[in-house]
Order: C-alpha cells, then sequence, then structure tokens
C-alpha cells in the first residue's frame, strides 16, 4: 500500500513536472521543475530497490548537470528567449501529433512484449542495488566499458576546453582586463570540466 | 494491491519518454530542447531500473550508470556549443542556426 | 537498518521524536552560533560584543530572531516570485537534510531503533555528498530571482566556488572510503572507534576536506560571495525578513553540518575516552568535536584577510584537486599494498 501512495505521488510528480518543463516559457523555471523531476525519479529508483543509482542520480544528474544548465542559461540570461521568427507554423501540431504516435507505438510494444502481466518478482534478493553489490557488477562484468568511460570522460574535458576557450586576438589590446576576464571565463570553464570527473 | 507491478514503471517511462519527444519536436529554444534530451534520457533509465528489478539483474543498474557518465560528458560538450553559437549569432533558437558556417 | 520486530507505532513515535529533536537542536545550535561568533569575534578584536540582552547576552539571538520575524518582507519590484520564494527554502532544506545520516551517538537503541541517528542508509557518505550539492540551488536560485546585478553576480560567484570546492572536499572523502571499504557513516565510525581516528591515517585528507569546506560553505577568508566592497550583500542583497533569516540559518546549519561531517569522518564522531564504560559521554565528545570546528571556523575570521575571486579559484583547481588526487593514490596504493580492510 505505501508503495502504491509513494509511487503515484513520485509519478504524478515526474509527470507533472516533466510537462512542465517541456511546455515552460522561462528558462530558469523550466530547470527548476526539471530538477522535481530529478528527483522524483531518484525516488521511483529507490523503490525500485536501486539504493546506489538513485543516490548517483541526484548527485550527478541535479548536483552537477542541472547545475551547469543554470549556468549557462544565467550566463545567456538576454537573450535567451525564442526568437519571434517562426518558420514551421504547424510545429506545435505536427511536434503534438508526433509525440502521440511515439506514445501509442511504445505503449503497443509495451502491451505485446512478453514481460507485462509476468507476476511480481516479489522482494528483491539481500543487498540488491547497494553500492557494493553495484560495484562488484560493474567491475566483474563491464570492466572493459568503464575503461572505455573514462576515455570518454577525457575526451569530454578537451572538448569543453577547447569550445570554452575564447579566440586569442582579443587578449592584446587591453592587457590587464582581458586577463581578468581571461581568469573568470577560465574559472567557468573549469566548473564544466568537474562535471566529468566527479561521476568517476 | 500490495506491491507495484514493474510494468507501471515501464509505462510511466514510456510516458516521460514521449513527453521529452514532444519537447524536442515543439521547442525552438536549444537550451529547453538539450533538457528534454535529458529528460528522453532519464526515462530510459528508469525503464533499465524496472528491467533490473524485474529479472534480479545489476547489469540493468549498471547501464544506468553508464548513461549518466555519457549524459555529463554530452550536455558538457552540448552546453559548450550552445555558448560558442551564443557568443557568435547571440541567439538560441534554433530556427536561426541554420547556416553551415559561423 | 532496524530490526523488524519493531511495532511499527513505536518505530514511528521514536523516529518523529528524534527527528523533532535533531531539527530543534540544529535550529537552536545555528541560532547560538550567530551569538558565539559576534561574542568571540569581538573578544578578538578587543571589543566586548553582544551583552545587554541576558546575562552575557545569551538572548541575544531570540532578538534578533523576533527583530527580524517583526519585518516587513520585501520583494523586488522585478523579482521572479516563485523562484524567489522558494530559494531560501532549498537552501534550509539542504543544509538541514545531511544531517539526517550523521550518527551523532554511540549506536545505542531502544526497541532495535538507534537512537542517535536518524537513518542509517547504506550509501550514507554519498547522501551527504547529493545533499550539499543540492545547496547550490538555494544560492544561485536566489541570486537570480533577485533580478539585481549584485545578487546575480554574488549568486554566480557562490555557485562556481561551492562547485569548485565540492570536487576536493569529495576527492578528500573518497580517501576515508577507500581505507574503511563503506558507505555507511556508522561502521566508519564504528571502525575509527576500534581502531585509529582517520585523521592520523588520511592526514592530508583532512587538511584538505576541512580547507575545502570553508570554501563550500562560504566561510572567511573564502566568504567572497558576500565581499561587502564590491557585491553589497551578495546573493541575498535583495531578501529581507525570514527570508533572510533562512539563508542566515542555512548558513550556519550548512556550517555545523560539515563539521559534524568532518568529525564523522575523520575525528572518529562520537568516540572518545570512557565512552565504553558511559556510552552517553559520546554525545559530549561530538558536540566537542563540532564546536572545536566552529571555533576554527570564527578564529580564521578573525585573523585572516578575504582571498581574491582569482586566488580562489586557483587555489581550488591548481592546489587542492591536484593535492586530493594525489592523496588518493597515495591512499589507494596503501590500501592495495597493505591489504587494508
Amino acid at each position: 500500500m505505501g508503495e502504491w501512495i509513494a509511487f503515484v505521488g513520485l509519478s504524478v510528480a515526474a509527470l507533472g513536472s516533466g510537462l512542465a518543463m517541456v511546455l515552460g516559457r522561462q528558462p530558469v523555471h523550466c530547470a527548476v521543475v526539471f530538477l522535481v523531476t530529478l528527483l522524483s525519479l531518484a525516488g521511483l529508483f529507490l523503490l525500485l530497490g536501486a539504493e546506489f543509482i538513485g543516490i548517483l542520480q541526484i548527485v550527478i544528474y541535479a548536483g552537477a548537470i542541472l547545475v551547469l544548465f543554470l549556468f549557462v542559461i544565467m550566463l545567456l540570461h538576454a537573450h535567451s528567449g525564442e526568437g519571434p521568427r517562426v518558420k514551421l507554423r504547424a510545429q506545435p501540431v505536427l511536434a503534438g501529433l508526433l509525440a502521440l504516435g511515439l506514445l501509442l507505438g511504445l505503449g503497443t510494444a509495451l502491451l505485446s512484449a512478453a514481460s507485462l502481466g509476468r507476476p511480481h518478482p516479489g522482494p528483491p534478493p539481500e543487498g540488491f542495488g547497494t553500492a557494493k553489490a553495484v560495484g562488484t557488477t560493474l567491475f566483474a562484468r563491464f570492466l572493459l566499458p568503464f575503461e572505455v568511460t573514462s576515455v570518454l570522460l577525457l575526451l569530454g574535458v578537451i572538448g569543453a576546453v577547447v569550445l570554452g576557450r575564447r579566440e586569442a586576438p582579443e587578449k592584446p589590446p587591453r592587457e590587464r582586463a582581458a586577463g581578468t576576464a581571461r581568469a573568470e571565463a577560465k574559472a567557468h570553464a573549469k566548473g564544466k570540466e568537474k562535471k566529468e570527473v566527479v561521476p568517476r | 494491491m500490495s506491491a507495484v507491478p514493474p510494468d507501471a514503471y515501464l509505462v510511466l517511462s514510456a510516458v516521460l519518454f514521449s513527453v521529452g519527444a514532444l519537447g524536442v519536436l515543439l521547442r525552438r529554444n536549444a537550451l529547453i530542447l538539450f533538457m528534454s534530451i535529458e529528460l528522453m534520457l532519464n526515462a530510459v533509465n528508469l525503464a533499465f531500473v524496472a528491467f533490473a528489478r524485474v529479472w534480479g539483474d545489476l547489469g540493468g543498474q549498471v547501464i544506468v550508470f553508464f548513461v549518466l557518465v555519457v549524459a555529463a560528458a554530452e550536455v558538457v560538450v552540448g552546453l559548450a556549443i550552445i555558448v560558442n553559437i551564443f557568443r557568435t549569432r547571440e541567439t538560441v533558437d534554433i530556427d536561426d542556426v541554420d547556416l553551415l558556417r559561423g | 537498518m532496524t530490526e523488524t520486530q519493531t511495532p511499527t507505532w513505536a518505530f514511528g513515535l521514536i523516529t518523529l521524536g528524534k527527528g523533532l529533536a535533531v531539527l530543534v537542536g540544529l535550529l537552536t545550535a545555528a541560532a547560538y552560533l550567530t551569538w558565539l561568533e559576534r561574542r568571540l569575534l569581538a573578544r578578538f578584536q578587543l571589543r566586548l560584543g553582544p551583552n545587554r540582552v541576558g546575562p552575557f547576552g545569551l538572548l541575544q539571538p531570540l532578538a534578533d530572531g523576533l527583530k527580524l520575524m517583526m519585518k516587513e518582507t520585501f520583494l523586488p519590484q522585478e523579482a521572479d516570485r516563485a523562484v524567489f520564494l522558494i530559494a531560501p527554502a532549498l537552501s534550509m532544506l539542504a543544509a538541514l537534510l545531511a544531517f539526517a545520516v550523521i550518527p551523532f551517538g554511540p549506536p545505542l537503541e531502544l526497541w532495535g531503533v538507534k537512537l542517535f541517528q536518524l537513518a542509517d542508509p547504506d550509501v550514507g557518505v554519498l547522501f551527504v555528498l547529493a545533499v550539499s550539492s543540492l545547496g547550490v540551488y538555494g544560492v544561485i536560485l536566489g541570486g537570480w530571482a533577485s533580478a539585481s546585478k549584485y545578487s546575480l553576480l554574488g549568486g554566480l560567484r557562490s555557485s562556481a566556488q561551492m562547485i569548485s570546492y565540492e570536487l576536493a572536499v569529495g576527492l578528500a572523502i573518497v580517501g576515508v572510503i577507500l581505507l574503511s571499504g563503506t558507505l555507511r557513516l556508522s561502521e566508519i565510525v564504528a571502525q575509527q572507534a576500534e581502531g585509529v581516528w582517520n585523521v592520523f591515517l588520511q592526514p592530508l585528507g583532512f587538511l584538505l576536506f576541512v580547507i575545502g569546506g570553508i570554501a563550500e560553505t562560504n566561510r572567511a577568508p573564502f566568504d567572497l560571495p558576500e565581499a561587502e566592497h564590491e557585491l553589497v550583500g551578495g546573493f541575498h542583497t535583495e531578501y529581507a525578513g525570514m527570508r533572510f533569516a533562512s539563508f542566515f540559518v542555512a548558513e550556519y546549519g550548512h556550517m555545523v553540518v560539515m563539521a559534524s561531517v568532518a568529525t564523522t569522518l575523520f575525528l572518529g564522531g562520537w568516540d572518545g575516552p570512557f565512552v565504553e564504560q558511559a556510552p552517553l559521554l559520546g554525545l559530549l565528545w561530538f558536540a566537542l568535536k563540532v564546536f572545536a570546528f566552529m571555533f576554527l571556523f570564527i578564529w580564521l575570521r578573525a585573523t585572516l584577510p578575504r582571498v581574491r575571486y582569482d586566488q580562489l579559484m586557483s587555489l581550488g583547481w591548481k592546489v587542492l584537486i591536484p593535492l586530493a588526487l594525489l592523496n588518493l593514490t597515495l591512499t589507494a596504493a596503501g590500501v592495495a599494498a597493505l591489504g587494508a580492510s
């Protein structure tokens, strides 16, 4: 019973905030409601016995990724709306129809899948989803992919540094002022780098 | 009605995925569009965790870990690109960015 | 976790009581820390400090609280109403929530419920990290929603600072996790009570944690978000009354939590002389250790000048994080070589 209450509450929160994020006008509001989505999803993970992954979801998604989003939204604050120019008049209708179609397709796929209606798997085995169990699986069965992700993260760091670097010619005219601006820019770029290091 | 069947989580995941897809199709603000993509990733994560529960196999949860890592790398590069576009074109509306040059 | 034999109502009652006690205790501690800080700072500067309200000015926090409650709650004209209102709440929530997993006393049990720890999840350390990473939201959203340049700059600055130093703090914690082989805080403390405190095994990690912790709580000498001469009041410039008080209490609550985490991870938590004979002494030891940290925080504020923003960032990224990585490598090598835990 308790699980039902938690499930319904969390899914309503996740769905409502997800819709509000998708339809919101103000990007900062979108980010805030998306935070609610992420937290309710973490709660759902806990309900499914994924303690470790649920906490990781908060640390990485809510604590790092979304903060980075907020940072960028605020840096670009002045012009972060959608322009008045409409290229495709029917876009909202088409988008709605396509999304509905996707939902129907996914729904039929789920309904026809063999997994539906199978009896409840019962309580999870002892220690299911703990840091230890997930870690053991990660380092035993998924060692190679794990090592590959470190390369991916390194590439992400390099990409962020290359993209975040300001062009060199900006510096010479106002050496000192530009110097501090560069320090600030560097600090922000560093803020981005941090994101990749956390998941490790 | 004692325990929630894992199928309920799968249905929720499908709906969330469609909501995210709606955002990707509907929005023109690159930042919100990007967040919608994150929502789709999250919906898939939920499905993976639900499958891990159904099969009693932690592989599903480990995949979520990988998705988180990939999402982190993707967001960093993606946001850096958005910032760069903003620097040159003063816009984050993707309809304004339709040329293959700066 | 908890024994299943306990009747549900007893479990609920004890948990509720524990929660209330911790909440009241934390808020009182935060309120009296403001008093302590003002008194001590005055002493450091050869002044007297607040001494008019009650004996030794002990009722000063009550007077301050009353004053703040009576003040007009002000909403800037251009402010984003909803975000402006939830930001202080978020700050407060993040500051108080982390204490839920801290074992602040020996594992005494009443009907199978741990008395001196609200919850003991398997991922306690990560929970602390997760909650403290949410603390950034209050600051950054409060700064943005005020629709003021000072607030926005202060908010961006302090969130950049918190994010940067969180990394050093997190890496310093990983060293402890490597040694103990568990993420459960009660076990980490129990291991230290049986063996050596982690501060002796991880001196560098401890130092990094304390420096990073001071920076993460935005305290002097790293209190740039509130650098009065350039940013007025930082992210809470536009806040007044109880909303301002929420930020203020959250800041002190965050300090208490930081000190508690440092105590738990490095200084053996409730461990101390004679704890085995009289377990209740553990509460006292824990409080004393936390108090020592608070004294250090205030002492530093009275002693050190504020650093510049670029100095702050280069200290974090060029000194603390490489050192934390070095510490981590050395610890990992040591654990691998000696086969500890």
